[in-house]
């Protein structure tokens, strides 16, 4: 894997572009950032010096969606961001080696860009029964993750299973899938959720740490604000329709047709952030709202422990039956009330009797 | 004609007989009162909203943008809520110049041996177990550590209700700044649940302190209801005891 030294310039020479476009394209990117008439050929040194970055992509507990999701990118195309922008060395389900010869690649990359590769996970280490569940190349994936996360500069986490679990850490989670943050904890992560996550929210990412050389900003929960910063609910299509109280009572219903919003359907727009109602899917095409589906909040954390996807109130099960806040809470005002009504009878009675009492003692 | 009504002094029945003086306090000042009251409304619309909000009534017909409906209801309830913080801060801050009843409500006397038999002795009167109250100026110590209680509550529903609330407003808001923590502890989902559970918890606690106010009115020696009004806390004996 020598071309891993590759630069940008490099990669693009071989393209086709000529040294002449690339040097207007720098001069006109430090314009364009107001930098002074240096930064052209600082920005031109660096392009031509700097490798491109080295990415490992692991795979732990996972369904590959995240990989279906980034290889059908449409802006960038994938086959940009695998192949000019960085340097895939290793991506065990995609790559040409095998084997030992794929194994050796993450013991070259780990020695030779030590503290300078990104490490992308997708899917997440179980670690019930010291990692079994989970072997990749003989070993206990979790194994590999700590090994190879030891030398990274950084760590993206795909995907739901990577940032918090998903549905092999649903209840009651038997192979104790961990996310990644819960295991690695002195690297900076960037959490990609979604299951998948959308296209181009994978390679805007990547595009981003490439460019830029630097992770984007992260909100509270360590995703990119970028993406992740609104609810579906914020920017759907169909909000107007929330706004003014028109809802899809019924999957078959005239209002469906029509295109009302699906919060009484379950739809978790209103509490999941993500980019659907904004970016959409496959090229921008659609997204499940558009489809006539609620969102199920498959970026969210936990979603699959939430109670059903066609639920406008969650169920809790905390108390032994499966209810929703409605139902616990009108069952807990007519307890107190029958409580109450029978102290007041009981009240009522020992008041009289007292009257009584007092009445006799007077006589 | 004055010296007539120089005579006419006290309370008075028909035949000119002359009432018992009753021992009057004033306990809840101006301000309270109006907190109280006023508290009282909001929380009542917040309910009722809060409700809809989380099952809003059938679909209204007509063209989207000639309806509002869940529009309003949302503007009711967070308009509603953020009064009801307004108000809050102004009893915090009543509680420092106000008189010392006005405190009740954010201090505790854990160390005070009396008042944890008076809990005591609150409790054994609610179990039929004791034939007469006691007497208190404020509040006795078992509805003092209940107001205590509520007052803790209602915090975390002010503070979970501008978490959800700075959702819409969005994460360069001053409200996610301030409140945004909530969502390092809870997803929005689960924090949507217990902010909704906890209106239920609002709706029991309004039906015990109903129950307990005229429960307490009629029965205690003291005067409830009409004090939350005047202010004044009448005690309906003079026994020391």
């Amino acid at each position: 894997m020598g071309a891993a030294t590759e630069t940008f310039y490099s990669v693009i020479r071989r393209q086709g572009i000529t040294r002449r476009s690339f040097h207007k394209f720098c001069s006109l990117t430090a314009t364009s950032l107001g930098l002074g008439p240096l930064a052209a050929s600082r920005i031109a040194n660096a392009l031509e010096t700097k490798p491109r970055v080295p990415v490992i992509w692991m795979h732990g507990l996972e369904c590959t969606c995240c990989s279906e999701s980034f290889i059908r990118s449409a802006h960038p195309l994938v086959k940009d961001a695998v192949l000019s922008m960085i340097s895939l060395d290793y991506d065990d389900t995609i790559m040409a080696a095998a084997g030992h010869q794929a194994e050796a690649i993450l013991d070259e990359t780990r020695a030779k860009y030590k503290g300078q590769y990104i490490l992308a996970v997708e899917g997440n280490p179980p670690l019930n029964e010291g990692g079994m569940f989970c072997i990749d190349g003989g070993k206990p994936f979790v194994e590999k993750l700590k090994m190879m996360a030891e030398d990274a500069s950084a760590i993206i986490a795909w995907g739901a299973c990577a940032s918090w679990g998903c549905v092999q850490a649903a209840k009651p989670n038997p192979t104790q899938a961990t996310p990644i943050d819960k295991v690695i904890t002195n690297k900076p992560i960037i959490k990609v959720p979604g299951c998948p996550p959308i296209a181009e929210v994978m390679t805007g990412v990547v595009t981003f740490i490439t460019t830029f050389g630097r992770l984007p900003e992260l909100d509270r929960q360590g995703r990119p604000k970028m993406f992740y910063s609104q609810r579906i609910h914020d920017k759907c299509y169909r909000r107007p329709h929330f706004d003014a109280g028109q809802f899809v009572e019924e999957w078959d219903d005239d209002a469906a047709r029509k295109g009302y919003c699906l919060y009484k359907m379950g739809c978790k727009g209103p509490t999941t952030y993500n980019a659907c109602s904004t970016v959409r899917w496959n090229g921008g095409v659609s997204f499940p709202i558009q489809s006539g589906h609620g969102c199920i909040g498959c970026s969210e954390d936990g979603f699959w422990d939430k109670g059903s996807f066609y639920d406008r109130l969650t169920t809790i099960n905390q108390f032994g039956i499966e209810k929703n806040a409605d139902q616990v809470g009108m069952v807990a005002a007519g307890a107190v009330g029958a409580a109450i009504a029978a102290h007041a009878a009981v009240t009522a009675v020992k008041r009289l009797a007292s009257k009584r009492d007092d009445a006799e003692h007077r006589s | 004609m004055t010296t007539e009504i120089a005579r006419v002094q006290g309370a008075l029945d028909s035949a000119g007989e002359r009432a018992r003086s009753l021992q009057t306090v004033y306990v809840y000042e101006a301000p309270v009162r109006l907190w109280h009251w006023v508290n009282a409304l909001l929380i009542l619309a917040l309910c009722v909203t809060g409700y809809f909000i989380g099952s809003p009534p059938p679909s209204v017909p007509g063209e989207a943008s000639a309806n509002f409906q869940m529009g309003y209801i949302r503007f009711v309830h967070f308009a509603a809520g953020q009064l009801l913080i307004v108000f809050f801060l102004m009893r915090v801050y009543w509680a420092f110049v106000g008189n010392k009843y006005s405190r009740q409500l954010f201090l505790l006397p854990i160390a005070n041996k009396t008042w944890w038999w008076g809990m005591l002795y609150e409790f054994k009167w609610y179990a039929f177990l004791v034939r007469d109250p006691k007497k208190y100026i404020g509040h006795n110590p078992l509805a003092h550590m209940a107001m205590f209680s509520f007052m803790v509550f209602l915090v975390l529903m002010m503070v979970s209700g501008m978490a959800l609330y700075s959702e819409g407003q969005g994460i360069d808001s001053w409200q996610y700044t301030l409140f945004g923590f909530m969502f390092s502890i809870f997803t929005s989902q689960t924090l949507h649940t217990l902010h909704h559970l906890g209106m239920w918890a609002i709706v029991v606690f309004v039906i015990v302190h109903i129950y307990a106010a005229v429960r307490e009115d009629i029965l205690s020696r003291q005067s409830m209801i009409s004090s939350i009004v005047s202010g004044e806390r009448l005690f309906r004996d003079d026994l020391p005891d």
